[in-house]
């Protein structure tokens, strides 16, 4: 029997109150790439940081081919050829590829040398990239690949990578994946972190999947069908969102010839913007993040005022209208940011409920709060949408991401909208109240509301839109019925991939 | 090593411990002080904290406790809001000083009339002074974005300017034999802001401080207003989105800060001090800053501090007549009970934690 590459036996890290990783045990084996599939809370995080010698075990041991590992600090790990490329990237706009692939090394050597080094590994791994281009200029994509470079510039043994795709357009995963497969055939491992299935899939050899910490099972992803893993993962049988063919009714908002210069020095500007959406129709707005859609959230929401008929509600004009006037006419938004913009959050889940609900659940008396109905109204959001919490009196910030994310979806909802906007309304919500949400949006529009949905993930614009727009650059895309649409065109749409060369392996 | 972690909710124990914990750090940290100057510590402090309440004296320095912790009060109240809304008005003493102009001025110009009227009227000028006072720079801030910190605090010089120069001509008292200042309240009957309760040193400024505390307590618990004020506080993004209008928010809590120190000057000028002078403000606007904090910007925890800070003036008057302490030695004292304050109050939102740094 062949030593494996990584053996981790027994892992355990507890932090206070939870026990992030319970007696973990896999193997990594040379050139595998292997899958650590798991809900958001489920240990992936905390188990590839003590690979990575960022936290250390409470128990159990690592291997390296054979020999013990236990790294100290990410330096050390690097140095016996752990290589990680993080989620959020850790890179300077102001610099150049080059200059930040230095201020990763240990010893950077002359400029040049580097520079020509890293045209020599982009070019072998299909990774075009310029050394002296500012890294504030690239793509998403490609300062992943500045990512991913820095970690093949160390001649890595095993690559961990934590939710790749996630800011990649369709067109860049395949660039990505070409890579990852040309690193297996040289005999590199890779631990691939992702939640979504289907990648896993196309790309992985073998699967490990924890839930609340323990490992509940391994598998050939390729052998495995998505639904055999996502039930894995969540320890349930799932429910896939449902929707019935609906008709369409009149238009219920309408934004014609939009157009609104960047709040802020980093926002994006919003140019002669059209969209109409139908009553029961839900209208999916994709795009890589960072292309307005913040700013068109603001539009609707009334954060942001414009010309009085630029938007336009059941035909009342609402440009010039402010947040309170819009909820009291029908018209509901939720934020990408939970804490912060959708809730704040050291207050209580009462006073997050307050936050938005006052004006259409009757939570005041003419400006006096009415504070047993607000609670009573936060109760029923944390009943209605399974919000795991203590009770309403807990703060907005003491609830995870996906819990939040319900409370604040299940808010909007409630209140019985006729226009519902949501932005990325599932982002690192787990794959059960991911598609509790999708069922309540899609419920809300067999009820007749007309619905916005502006989100990175495609699986789900394609899954709960019945058309499709992209944002590209502040600019959107004439929306098309979504199910004459192929990932391909959608990729096209949103533009994220262009300018960016084929990957020529 | 020590490290902080962040707790996951901001613990409530804490919370409340915070005040306590802090005066008894300055009691501690106050004494050492004392007692590097040579006096014995534990006497500095018991003069301080025992002295007004229970000494020989006390039955006069009761009342001033009154008196002096009506105007911390009432402005602490004033600030509270706009603190707890993150805006940061530190110019109380400048409203606080342009707050009794305006209502000493409207009152002598009634002189010698005797009207029922003519009090009210003062009330209502030195709430409008301060108040107007305070819109320089809510306004310049939502206008033109200006620091309100800046505008505020530097507008406490001007308002200090002004009042040397009434106090020598515009408002000095023409039968005062050229020296600076105006005519005395105390002669004035229905100008004068007298004790409601002969020697209890009750007057309509601690009235009106107790209704601004029941006033904030209502607002910030009971009222969507308050509750837009605290929102703006802990999320400026999530009050946007609630529908707060962040420029109304501005004028409102510095407007009110403004009418509220108006309205101590007034009272102060119209009572206790009697009559405009030059030195007439004593920093009442830069304590209730402290005040305010040490109460937790919470409306029963700044009367309660109010009164703490009004024991600590008046014990630290009593020490340095008694024992000789210089002045400065009072203010560093006053100066540890916010820097006590603040640094415990980490502890409402952290924990400590010991670490042993790992060895590579």
């Amino acid at each position: 029997m062949t030593t494996p590459l990584l053996r981790l036996q027994g892992l355990t890290k507890a932090y206070p109150g939870v026990v992030a990783n319970d007696t973990v045990s896999f193997d990594i084996g040379e050139g595998e790439v292997h899958a650590l599939l798991g809900e958001n809370g489920a240990g992936k995080s905390t188990l590839v940081k003590m690979i990575y010698g960022l936290v250390k075990p409470d128990s159990g041991t690592m291997e390296l081919r054979g020999q013990p590992f236990a790294p100290s600090e990410p330096r050390t790990a690097r140095a016996d050829g752990i290589a990680m490329v993080f989620q959020h990237f850790s890179l300077f706009d102001a610099l150049d590829v080059a200059e930040n692939v230095a201020l990763g090394m240990e010893n950077p050597p002359a400029m040049n040398d580097l520079a020509s080094r890293i045209r020599d590994v982009s070019e072998t791994y299909g990774l075009p990239l310029d050394p002296y281009r500012r890294v504030g200029d690239l793509s998403a994509g490609e300062r992943q690949r500045v990512e991913i470079i820095r970690c093949l510039l160390q001649d890595p043994k095993l690559l961990i990578m934590d939710e790749p795709t996630s800011v990649l357009t369709p067109q860049e995963v395949d660039i990505l994946f070409q890579t990852l497969q040309k690193l297996r055939s040289e005999g590199t491992s890779i631990l691939y972190i992702s939640h979504k299935l289907e990648e896993i899939r196309a790309l992985c050899d073998h699967a490990t999947i924890l839930r609340l910490g323990k490992n509940v099972g391994e598998c050939i992803p390729s052998e495995t069908s998505a639904r055999q893993m996502a039930e894995l993962m969540v320890g349930d049988t799932l429910q896939t969102p449902e929707r019935g063919g609906r008709e369409f009714g009149e238009i219920a908002l309408d934004i014609s010839g939009l157009s609104v210069p960047s709040p802020s020095e980093f926002g994006t500007a919003l140019k002669n913007l059209h969209l109409t959406v139908r009553k029961g129709e839900v209208l999916g707005i994709g795009g890589v993040a960072g292309n307005g859609q913040d700013e068109l959230l603001g539009v609707l929401s009334g954060e942001i005022t414009t010309d009085r008929d630029a938007v336009k509600l059941a035909g009342q004009p609402i440009g010039k209208e402010g947040p309170t006037a819009r909820r009291r006419m029908g018209l509901l938004t939720a934020p990408e940011e939970r804490l912060g913009h959708a809730a704040a959050p050291d207050m209580s889940l009462t006073e997050n409920a307050l936050l938005t609900g006052s004006v259409r659940e009757g939570l005041e008396n003419r400006g006096f709060l009415k504070w047993a109905e607000a609670q009573g109204f936060a109760k029923k959001i944390i009943k209605a949408f399974d919000v795991r919490t203590p009770g309403p009196e807990n703060a907005a910030r003491s609830l995870s991401g996906g819990n939040l994310q319900k409370f604040v979806i299940g808010r909007e909802v409630l209140q019985d909208p006729d226009v519902l906007v949501v932005n990325q309304p599932t982002w690192g919500v787990d794959a059960a109240a991911a598609a509790a949400i999708r069922q309540a949006i899609l419920d809300l529009a067999a009820g007749g509301a007309a619905v916005v949905c502006i989100s990175q993930d495609l699986d789900e614009l394609m899954e709960i839109s019945d058309s499709f727009a992209a944002l590209n650059e502040g600019r959107l895309s004439a929306p098309r019925p979504t199910t004459e649409l192929s990932v391909d065109e959608i990729g096209l749409m949103m533009g994220g991939a262009h300018g960016i060369e084929v990957a020529h392996v | 090593m020590i490290v902080l972690e962040k707790r996951p909710q901001p613990s409530q124990a804490w919370s409340l411990a915070t005040p306590i914990v802090a005066v008894l750090a300055t009691m501690f940290f106050g004494g050492l002080l004392f007692a590097a100057l040579g006096k014995n510590p534990v006497e500095s402090i018991m003069t301080i904290f025992w002295e007004p309440l229970f000494g020989e004296f006390s039955f006069y320095y009761r009342p001033q406790l009154l008196v002096k912790g009506a105007p911390l009060v009432l402005i602490a109240i004033g600030l509270s809001l706009g603190f707890k809304a993150g805006i940061w008005n530190i110019g109380a003493e400048g409203q606080y000083i342009m707050g009794a102009i305006v209502g000493a001025g409207v009152g002598l110009a009634f002189y010698p009339l005797e009207a029922w009227y003519i009090f009210p009227l003062m009330v209502i000028g030195g709430a409008l002074g301060g108040w107007a006072w305070a819109m320089i720079p809510a306004f310049l801030k939502v206008r033109f974005g200006t620091n309100e910190i800046l505008v505020s605090l530097m507008l406490v010089y001007v308002a200090e300017q002004m009042l040397a120069s009434v106090s020598l001509g515009l408002l000095k008292n023409p039968e005062g034999f050229g020296f600076p200042g105006s005519r005395n309240f105390q002669s004035y009957a229905s100008a004068y802001n007298a004790e409601l309760i002969e020697g209890s040193g009750m007057h309509w400024g601690v009235v009106a401080a107790l209704i601004a505390v029941i006033f904030a307590y209502v607002l910030l618990n009971r009222h969507m207003l308050g509750f837009h004020i605290r929102l703006t506080g802990e999320a400026p993004r999530a009050a946007r989105f609630a529908g707060v209008n962040p420029a109304r928010l501005i004028l409102f809590c510095l407007g009110l800060a403004g009418a509220l120190a108006g309205l101590a000057g007034l009272f102060e000028v119209s009572g206790p001090s009697g009559q405009i002078t030059i030195d007439f403000n004593v920093g009442y606007g830069f304590t209730a800053i402290i005040v305010a904090f040490l109460g937790r910007l919470h409306p029963v925890g700044i009367l309660l501090a109010g009164s703490l800070m009004a024991l600590t003036y008046i014990g630290g008057e009593i020490a340095q007549s008694e024992l000789g302490l210089p002045a400065a030695a009072i203010q560093v004292f006053q100066g540890m009970l916010l820097f006590f304050l603040l640094a415990f109050d980490l502890l409402t939102n952290y924990r400590l934690r010991l670490a042993l740094k790992e060895v590579a």
